[in-house]
């Protein structure tokens, strides 16, 4: 299975997180906010030069920063 | 013995609601997250015994990450465990979420009471929750409410009021009690096993198709759609504002003025009989000077003629139609996807897409505004945003009078002043972004879905901060007029007006007397503007004071309140960008605009 970060990701498309990319204060920040391995996730919407990421995890919409999204690695699910 | 009831709550669940209706006390609430940055306390009476309820910042768990939620989770910690009771309140439409910050409290050892708040909304989104299936899993008692309403709020304190620590007579309730009980810590990944394994049990959610809702929820994320319905409604945000301020003022605060309060104050003045010298002190100071002969609300700076003219004539019609607009922004849950965005202009101006909501608090106040940026996360961004607020962006009031004196003139000077001070925030915002150290950290927020407010709570929250601003701003007012009265009568500004005649006539070509307007700028903004018309200033002129007044020294409410979030070093440097940018402004749009 591939895996690619959020910001790969195309809009629309649903995923599976599988890891992070190191920061354990955002790590642990985004965790508490319902984002884990495991975790299935859609992706909404995105902002062109580096801007913000719109996912929906379960009832929950998400905008998280550019930086932040590239640091969370999912697989594709089709 | 407990002595507090803390609420405790992932943001935006409606913490607010739950505190106003169990204490009584009035307190804003937003759909928004952030929407709470100080504690609130109030009362609640439970048999004879009155009980410290405290309402705090929305956090997601117990390990803070913004100054908001560290104020959240240090007031937890103030009391022993056994001394307080947490009322943990959840969103039952988003309860997998939620369940993260309750696990943790009851591993902690809080004495927690899980509030199930919004279940109203769970039906028509397909949504069930067996109430006492979770109070099994959980072993803390779960109460099912609609804040928003009311309903549940009376079990909930029933509930409160038969926990083991108030030992009250006669209450005869058998269902689970608020106790300490025990739980194993988990870590992370754990906790949220553990959640899946709960929700599996008692949360059934049927299928829904897309709803209208959903589908204006999509897109106003998206950047083509999104961008396009922001414009169209700030403008008509904008519109409505000025449209329904200068209703209020032609129908309903300009005839009570005119029609009965002028006859009213000329047959006293002219039934006034002898005048020694002091009724000529006291006739200056109530009523002022008199225009060719008249009173002349506008210009006559008396205490019972201007003052009242400035604050309820000119001033309030605007703020209401202000505040009106605002919380109808607020309450809908617009606000986070414009906060979204705007999120990469604001990244060039050293600060992330949430400081918007700041801002638009501080176009009312700029002591909201400032407070507000509790919610962005570092210090750095915090005086970014501070210093933007208090120099670029001009209060409700000090618009209003803007309005009121430079409209005569035309729309081209008042959307100059706003021209020009969003000019200068996107400079000033480059250059500071570009020079202090540090980075701007990245937005991570959570998007609430769309709300339709009932009207009542929209009236409750206006009706709550028009008190508020009449409140702050009618005894400065008198103050302040006062004092210019006196000062005034024993002819003290001439000193002052000497001293920097050099700066106010040599670098902004306006005149001398100008000084005393901007001096009283410090007390209140709205008043300055009052100040500047009986000075007979061409159209240029006002442009550049009034944009200087909105630049240079920000009330002293706001001096006070920037002096508190950042400290006395930061209020300097914050100050020192203020007034270079005034005299560069200042001079620039003398020299530069050909009259």
């Amino acid at each position: 299975m591939k895996k690619i970060s959020l910001v790969q990701m195309k809009e629309k498309q649903k995923g599976k997180v599988v890891e992070f990319v190191d920061g354990s204060n955002f790590v642990n920040k985004i965790m508490s906010m319902g984002i884990y391995p495991g975790r299935k996730i859609t992706k909404l919407s995105h902002f062109v030069f580096k801007g913000p990421i719109t996912i929906k995890v379960g009832r929950t919409v998400l905008a998280l920063g550019h930086g932040m999204a590239s640091r969370i690695i999912v697989e594709i699910i089709e | 013995m407990i002595k507090r009831i803390c609420l405790v709550g992932n943001p935006n669940v409606g913490k607010s609601v739950v505190f106003c209706r169990l204490t009584g006390v009035q307190v804003i609430a937003s759909n928004y997250p952030g929407t709470t940055i100080e504690i609130t306390k109030g009362y609640l009476e439970i048999g004879k015994e009155k009980i410290e309820v405290v309402d705090l910042p929305g956090t997601y768990s117990l390990e803070p990450s913004s100054k908001a939620e560290e104020v959240a989770v240090s007031l937890l910690k103030e009391y022993q465990k056994d001394e307080i009771i947490v009322i943990n309140i959840v969103d039952a439409t988003n309860l997998e979420r939620n369940l993260y910050l309750t696990l943790q409290l009851i591993e902690e050892g809080y004495q927690t009471l899980v509030c199930l708040n919004m279940c109203d909304d769970t039906k028509h989104r397909g949504i069930t929750i067996n109430a006492a299936e979770l109070e099994k899993f959980l072993d803390v008692p779960v109460i099912s409410t609609c804040a928003v309403t009311g309903v549940g709020i009376k079990l909930l304190i029933q509930r409160l009021s038969c926990s083991t620590s108030f030992y009250l007579a006669g209450s005869s309730f058998t269902g689970k009690e608020v106790k300490l009980i025990t739980r194993n810590k988990l870590g992370h990944r754990e906790r949220w096993q553990e959640i899946g394994r709960i929700i599996e049990q008692v949360q059934h959610l049927e299928h829904r198709h897309h709803t209208l809702r959903e589908a204006l929820e999509d897109a106003s994320v998206r950047p083509f759609p999104g961008l396009i319905m922001a414009m169209g409604i700030i403008y008509a945000s904008f519109k409505i504002v000025r449209f329904v301020g200068e209703f209020i003022i032609n129908r309903i605060t300009d005839p009570i003025f005119f029609n009965l309060y002028k006859p009213l104050l000329e047959k006293i003045s002219s039934s006034l009989g002898e005048k020694d010298s002091l009724y000529h002190f006291l006739y200056h100071l109530f009523i002022g000077d008199l225009i060719n002969g008249k009173i002349d609300f506008k210009q006559s700076l008396g205490l019972l003629t201007t003052a009242p003219y400035i604050e309820f004539g000119m001033v309030l019609p605007y703020l209401v139609s202000f505040y009106f607009v605002l919380s109808i922004l607020e309450d809908t849950g617009y606000l986070p996807r414009l906060a979204i965005l705007l999120d990469n202009i604001l990244h060039r101006l050293g600060l992330h897409g949430y400081a918007i909501i700041s801002i638009l608090l501080g176009f009312g106040c700029n002591v909201p505004g400032i407070l507000t940026t509790r919610i962005l996360e570092s210090k750095r961004e915090r005086f970014i945003a501070s210093t933007l607020i208090s120099i670029g962006v001009p209060c409700m009031p000090l618009q209003a009078m803007i309005f009121g004196l430079l409209g005569s003139f035309g729309g081209f000077y008042v959307g100059g002043v706003y021209l020009v001070l969003f000019s200068i925030w996107i400079i000033l915002g480059i250059i500071l972004n570009r020079s202090l150290k540090g980075y701007s950290p990245e937005l991570l927020v959570e998007i609430p879905s769309y709300r339709l407010p009932p009207l009542s709570i929209l009236g409750q929250k206006l009706l709550l901060r028009i008190k508020g601003f009449l409140i702050e701003a009618v005894p400065v007012v008198l103050l302040g007029v006062l004092l210019i009265n006196i000062l005034l009568f024993f002819r003290l500004f001439d000193f002052v007006s000497g001293v920097f005649a050099p700066i106010i006539t040599g670098l902004f070509g306006l005149p001398k007397e100008t000084i005393t307007a901007l001096l009283i700028g410090f007390i209140r903004k709205d008043v300055a503007v009052g100040m500047l018309i009986p000075l007979a200033l061409s159209a240029k002129q006002i442009f550049i004071a009034a944009t200087l007044l909105a630049i240079s020294f920000p009330c002293i409410a706001t001096f006070v309140v920037l002096f508190k979030e950042l400290g006395f070093k930061d209020l300097i440097k914050s100050s020192a960008i203020m007034i270079v940018t005034g005299l560069v402004v200042g001079t620039i749009l003398n020299f530069g605009i050909i009259h």
